[in-house]
């Protein structure tokens, strides 16, 4: 067989690599503590998955390198990554029967042990481990040599039943309200993940429907068809998101609505950053700071406790605590508008701290309630309807976000929009060009504190209360995670990002202990695969893309520039 | 072909459907509970939940409260009324929104029998209104705001039960064995920002200045803060007797390293209370630790100390402080008051009515726990009264106690 | 043609003005009224600002690893401050295993040492995996992708360092004769604080030599100024970063290891506040300029520690301390307003916002 060094040594990297991984996953405590989470039939859990996966995996990586066809050096090569993978797991068994690796590692415990051994005793545990990693880089191997069109099928298919089988609970809550309708679904789920003929049939559902539209024959005819009948598909598309989305709270439930008003005040957020960072080009960390003071004025202005003024209801305390958080933007804004780039990133990260360490002080505690926060904070009504629930406040926080997509929007084709690209891509010679860089840079400020403190207000009545802990800078770096990871400068992009960044944690929360894990592990693989975003500008993308291919595909995003007389 | 497989669709959701149906029996217990109740099948586990707070700066203190609680859970193998324990939960993030958040999953499980939690007062306050409205019972094993049992206060609702100690107890407890016991009568606090701490100094000065004391500084912390030269340093002008600073790890443990060396400040009295009851003082404060002492339940003896050793077998380390053991009392109080309360059928379907549960907690007397002899009053407070005070010696863990005189263990001869 | 002060100061230019001087107003209004009480002696405020130097010491050191970074790539490595929590971290059970042996106190100079290489090499090493798995791809990216890597990068390696060792504190043991301490004129000083203090100025020195004095430091330097016309001269920009990561990486091990000095206990989030501090310091003495780092984090150390009792004391506002951070912060802004590009910072004329 001709095969070289250099694929040794990838075989080598490959192979250490995956072991490594798989250690790693184990010594964290994630292979334990889905050691249970059967996916299908009570058989497979998580755990295992996690275990093997790795080596899978960098099996397939090992066999993108090979140049040749040959079944048997790409059966070699991936049968050979797996098993160094599982060698590397069989040396740290063997070495931790001597050493107590569990003083310092305190995962390397006998469940951890127990596992990787399959429930076996020590030496036919460990052989099984060797072979089971052999048998997943053959699988891996195996699966390369399939056709595409099959490979897709299988690897959509096998993907959705993990996904309906760890997201289980999740699911049957949701599927819970339907009434009637839950009776087609319920039998696909046992008591942990699903069962065997669920499975099947979702598997073979959805590899048929992906291996049909994978039919590129097909494909060919779809987007001949002409600009009118696209125009309709489009404003019938959208008109049928927008009746979902309203109806989402019944559909979902509680605890998803409780989600989407998380989500829905990121977005908002979002759209005031998005006009700062993206629009403008200032490099704000601090945005938390307005945030803090929208939720804090709210909530002095409407809590019926003792330590706050004027007690009014949530409309009259909701333009004051606007234009409190504007003016706030506008005075923070003007120490830094000589500063540039990290200079002023450091600043605006310093006023987010300096914001949060006053409502937590001492010093102010007579009127921000210092550590004991403020409680009791008044709820939005028309008339004698409360909006007392999250399902009620999502249409509060619905209605937020379109007023401000659409200034958001506005603003973006508009002269002032226009003036803060130009401040983004050259101060200098915007100035040169006669841009009152003062005006423009605190009118930026200044809308995204208004965004921010309409979001901060928001919150605060959501929750009812408000203490000093939730006004971290982490906050500042989810909004700024979020419209990066959407599309900087794209408004589509905002609302994207913050479905995947927030929805994503939250959605997670039954993973409990590894949710921020997998959540920096998403933000490294997302910011390396697409670095432009996930729904970026036109020219964003041409930016980043400039290397790769000839010219871009046609802006079909967004639809509001390319209907015809814009 | 999509003609064909709709029709296999169709015929597999219909078969479904009727499997489904054919599955539900016919009820033999009708439910007079006023809440409701919970059926539990024959095969079905009993769900019970935590909301604690486990990531974050505050990890470890729903980690602990967590193991504490599966230790209990081993202890009744793995078993409640012949039905397994199924245990899950939500972080609560140690603030108000992460306790609405983690609430608001919870109750929208209708199989949850109780939720241990929450960690931090502040996420119970707003996760209570809807765990209560769900008609759970909530048993918290670190919540020590006193307005959480306080029947005149809005925070109050029902179901809602704590093994930790009231702040309004603690504090009291603490002001009390400084001025009557260690007749100091001038006193400087410190607290973190946390609702805990500052909650916890406010008791303690109101009963300090009661007794006839004097409070020289009242100042803080932030948490994540390592110099505290400065607080140090601010206290010291002051010329206390005693700094009392019910904070956490590792800032006490700063605090306690960093006054030896703070000039004014090397005699004088050092105290903390259950948040630097744990092995990690020992190892972080080192050798400063001497005559350190804390406030904390009466957790010592043969019981305890298997306790010990069975959480550092499962989990590799030492209990982090000492709220595992009032999680361990919380679950055995809700196994036993299950038990009491459970409708067992022959067929091996239970029922649990929610509000005769949640009687059957209230009514709990006597119960010996890890905590001491723990028995609930009807507004939540399940507590043993009796605070215990400790003094570390350096090397030396865990800590001895020293106050209250009759309760130490006699001297073997 | 001379442009007239109107022309060449505006309106907004007066408001800032304006904003610095109440700013530093209050600092010197507030300084004399505590002085006026005379609360605390001279010992006291001296004590306090040895406090405050070691404090910056440390600060610096890992100033200067941020700012090397900065320089060469214009990137801020959210994840420094992991890079700093992890070298400590692994080297806290080094430390543990040698002082149960009795080495540690026996022979604390070999014991301190090795705990400092560990701590070095397990820093240098995690920048270097964060360098060439995280930052390296995205080279050519605008600057705020692998802002967002880096933060990725940086829950990832905090939650990962709790998966494996746990959520609680280890301690480090106490070496006993650095808590020996002499008296120089009524002030008490630890060995220690010597220890941290001349540690941190050495490895500034080192470094600024480095960087400065050395063929590799100018390639550097090279590299940073402009990258395209630094390989046309035929340097390997490649190796050149990692080599700066490495560097900082390893000097923020070292900081690690004098860090615990002061306050012995490691948990997985302790680098969370020093990595912002060292950040701010770093911007402070103007970015991407190494001593202007130093300078910065030890402006910052005073701060923090003689600060709040100095400024806040005779305004009497309650619990100073709690307002520490805000002082360095409003500080900071005093001293960007006067000096925008830092302390010790040249103009930068092409940066975008």
């Amino acid at each position: 067989m001709k095969i070289e060094s250099s694929l040794w040594k990838k075989v080598l990297q490959n192979g250490l690599l995956g072991g490594l991984i798989s250690l790693l996953l184990g010594l964290v405590g994630m292979v334990v503590a889905f050691g249970t989470t059967y996916l299908v039939g009570g058989m497979v859990s998580m755990g295992q998955i996690l275990l093997l996966a790795p080596f899978l995996l960098e099996a397939f990586s090992s066999i993108k390198h090979i140049p040749s066809k040959n079944p048997r050096a790409i059966l070699a090569v991936g049968g050979l990554t797996g098993l160094l993978g599982g060698a590397v797991l069989a040396v740290y068994l063997v070495v931790g029967q001597l050493v107590p690796f569990r003083s310092i590692l305190i995962n390397s415990s006998p469940d951890l042990y127990t596992l990787w051994t399959f429930g076996l005793p020590f030496l036919p545990g460990v052989l099984a481990l060797l072979a089971l990693a052999l048998v997943a880089g053959l699988i891996a191997a195996g699966f390369s040599m399939l056709p595409a069109r099959i490979r897709g099928a299988l690897s959509w298919g096998l993907l959705i039943v993990l996904i309906l089988g760890l997201f289980r609970d999740l699911i049957l809550t949701v599927i819970g309200l339907w009434g009637f309708v839950q009776f087609a679904f319920l039998w696909m789920f046992a008591d942990v993940g699903m069962t065997i003929p669920g499975a099947l049939v979702v598997f073979l559902v959805v590899g048929g429907l992906v291996y049909w539209r994978s039919d590129t024959v097909r494909k060919a005819s779809v987007s001949k068809r002409n600009p009118r009948q696209q125009r309709i598909i489009r404003w019938v598309t959208l008109g049928v998101l927008a009746v979902i989305v309203l109806l989402l709270p019944k559909i979902l439930g509680m605890y998803f609505s409780e989600i989407l008003d998380d989500v829905g005040i990121y977005i908002l957020m979002g759209l005031g950053l998005n006009i700062v960072v993206g629009f403008a080009g200032l490099l704000d960390l601090g945005y938390v700071a307005f945030y803090a003071i929208g939720a804090y004025a709210l909530g002095v202005l409407t809590t019926s406790e003792a330590v706050g003024l004027l007690h009014l209801t949530f409309w009259a305390a909701l333009p004051v605590a606007l234009v409190v958080a504007v003016f706030a933007g506008v005075v923070l804004g003007l120490p830094i508008l000589r500063l540039r780039g990290d200079y002023l990133a450091i600043v605006t990260l310093g006023f987010g701290e300096i914001i949060r360490i006053l409502v937590l002080s001492d010093w102010f505690k007579p009127l921000l309630g210092g550590s004991e926060g403020i409680q009791r904070i008044g709820q939005p009504t028309i008339g004698t309807y409360v909006f007392a629930n999250q399902q009620q406040l999502f249409y509060v926080i619905i209605a937020g976000i379109i007023v401000a997509g659409f200034i958001a929007t506005r603003l973006k084709d508009s002269h002032l929009g226009r003036s803060w690209m130009a401040l983004r891509e050259d101060e200098d010679v915007a100035e040169a060009m006669g841009i009152n860089k003062v005006a423009t840079k605190l009118l930026a400020f200044g809308t995204g504190a208004l965004f921010s403190g309409l979001g901060g207000a928001l919150f605060a009545t959501k929750v009812g209360s408000v203490y000093p802990q939730s006004f971290s800078f982490i906050v500042s770096i989810n909004i700024l995670s979020l419209i990066i990871i959407g599309g900087l400068g794209s408004i589509p992009g905002v609302f994207v990002g913050g479905l995947v960044l927030v929805g994503l944690p939250l959605l997670l929360a039954q993973f409990a202990d590894f949710v921020y894990l997998i959540y920096g592990a998403s933000l490294i693989f997302m910011m390396l695969s697409r670095p432009e975003g996930l729904l970026p500008e036109a020219r964003r993308r041409l930016e980043l893309r400039e290397g790769e291919s000839g010219p871009s595909p046609q802006e079909n995003q967004k639809p509001a520039v390319t209907d015809a007389g814009r | 072909m999509i003609k064909r497989l709709s029709i296999v669709i169709s015929i597999v959701a219909i078969l479904g459907m009727v499997l489904a149906a054919c599955g539900t029996a016919a009820p033999a217990y009708t439910c007079t509970d006023s809440i409701g109740c919970v059926k539990i099948a024959p095969t079905d586990p009993i769900h019970i939940a935590y909301l604690l707070a486990i990531s974050g700066a505050n990890a470890a203190l729903g980690t602990d409260s967590r193991n504490g609680a599966e230790i209990a859970i081993d202890d009744a193998g793995g078993k409640l009324l012949n039905h397994t324990i199924k245990f899950d939960g939500q972080d609560d993030g140690c603030s108000a929104d992460g306790g609405q958040s983690g609430g608001t999953k919870l109750a929208s499980d209708p199989t949850i029998i109780f939720v241990l939690g929450t960690s931090c007062s502040s996420a119970a306050r707003s996760a209570e209104p809807l765990l209560s409205k769900a008609g759970f019972v909530t048993i918290s094993s670190s919540n020590t705001a006193p307005d959480l049992t306080d029947p005149t206060n809005a925070n109050h609702y029902p179901g809602f039960f704590r093994t930790a100690h009231n702040d309004k107890v603690q504090g009291a407890a603490v002001a009390d064995y400084v001025y009557n016991t260690l007749k100091l009568t001038k006193a400087a606090t410190i607290h973190d920002g946390s609702l805990y701490a500052s909650s916890l100094v406010g008791v303690f000065q109101q009963d300090f200045k009661q007794y006839g004391g004097t409070i020289t500084t009242a100042t803080s912390v932030n948490v994540g803060q390592t110099d505290m030269s400065s607080v140090l340093a601010a206290v010291a002008t002051g010329s206390p007797q005693v700094i009392y600073f019910p904070i956490f790890l590792p800032e006490g443990a700063f605090l306690i390293d960093q006054a030896k060396t703070t000039t004014g400040l090397e005699n004088v009295q050092l105290m903390g209370s259950d948040g630097l009851y744990s092995p990690d003082v020992m190892k972080t404060a080192g050798a400063a630790v001497e005559g350190f002492e804390v406030s904390s339940p009466l957790v010592q003896g043969p019981a305890y100390d298997a306790f010990v050793v069975k959480y550092k077998a499962k989990f590799g380390e030492l209990p982090i402080n000492i709220f595992h053991a009032h999680a361990y009392d919380a679950m055995n109080i809700m196994f036993a008051a299950i038990t009491k309360v459970a409708v067992q059928q022959p067929d091996g379907t239970i029922y649990i009515p929610r509000q005769a549960l949640r009687d059957a907690v209230a009514a709990t007397k006597d119960f010996v726990g890890l905590t001491g002899v723990l028995t609930c009053n009807p507004d939540g407070d399940c507590a043993n009264p009796i605070i215990g005070v400790y003094k570390y010696h350096a090397g030396q863990y865990p800590p001895e106690l020293i106050w209250p005189t009759k309760y130490l263990p006699t001297p073997t001869p | 043609m001379l442009r007239t002060w109107r022309q060449r100061y505006t309106l907004t230019d007066l408001f800032i003005w304006v904003i610095g001087l109440v700013i530093a107003g209050a600092v010197v209004w507030g300084t004399i009224s505590t002085l006026r009480l005379h609360l605390y002696t001279s010992i006291d405020w001296i004590d306090l600002t040895i406090r405050g130097l070691a404090l910056g010491g440390v600060y610096a050191l890992i100033a200067m690893g941020y700012t090397m970074v900065y320089g060469i790539l214009k990137m801020i490595n959210f994840a420094h401050s992991e890079v700093f929590m992890s070298g400590p971290f692994v080297a806290c059970f080094v430390a543990l295993g040698l002082a149960s042996t009795g080495f540690l106190n026996k022979q604390p100079v070999i014991g301190l040492a090795f705990i400092l290489i560990i701590a070095m090499a397990v820093s240098g090493g995690v920048a270097l995996l964060l360098e060439r798995i995280c930052y390296r791809p995205l080279r050519n990216a605008p600057r705020l992708v692998p802002l967002i890597t880096a933060i990725g990068a940086s829950f990832f390696l905090q939650y990962t360092f709790r998966g494996l060792f746990g959520s609680g504190s280890y301690g480090y043991p106490a070496i006993n004769i650095l808590q020996k301490s002499f008296t120089i004129r009524g002030v008490q000083v630890f060995n220690t604080q010597v220890v941290v203090i001349a540690g941190s100025v050495l490895m500034m020195f080192i470094l600024f030599g480095i960087v400065q004095w050395t063929k590799i430091g100018k390639a550097m330097r090279a590299v940073s100024e402009d990258k395209e016309a630094a390989e046309l001269m035929g340097i390997d920009v490649d190796k050149m970063i990692v080599f700066t990561f490495g560097l900082g990486g390893a000097s923020a091990g070292a900081a690690g290891v004098l860090y615990t000095l002061l306050f012995p206990v490691v948990n997985f989030y302790m680098g969370f506040t020093p990595g912002i501090k060292a950040f701010t310091a770093a911007v402070l003495g103007g970015i991407g300029n190494v001593p202007g780092a130093f300078l910065g984090a030890i402006i910052l150390g005073l701060l923090e520690s003689v600060g709040p009792n100095l400024f806040l004391t005779g305004l009497g506002i309650p619990s100073p301390s709690q307002l520490k951070d805000a002082i360095a912060f409003i500080v900071l802004v005093l001293i960007l307003i006067f000096r925008p590009s830092g302390i010790l910072g040249e103009r930068i004329s092409k940066d975008k916002a």
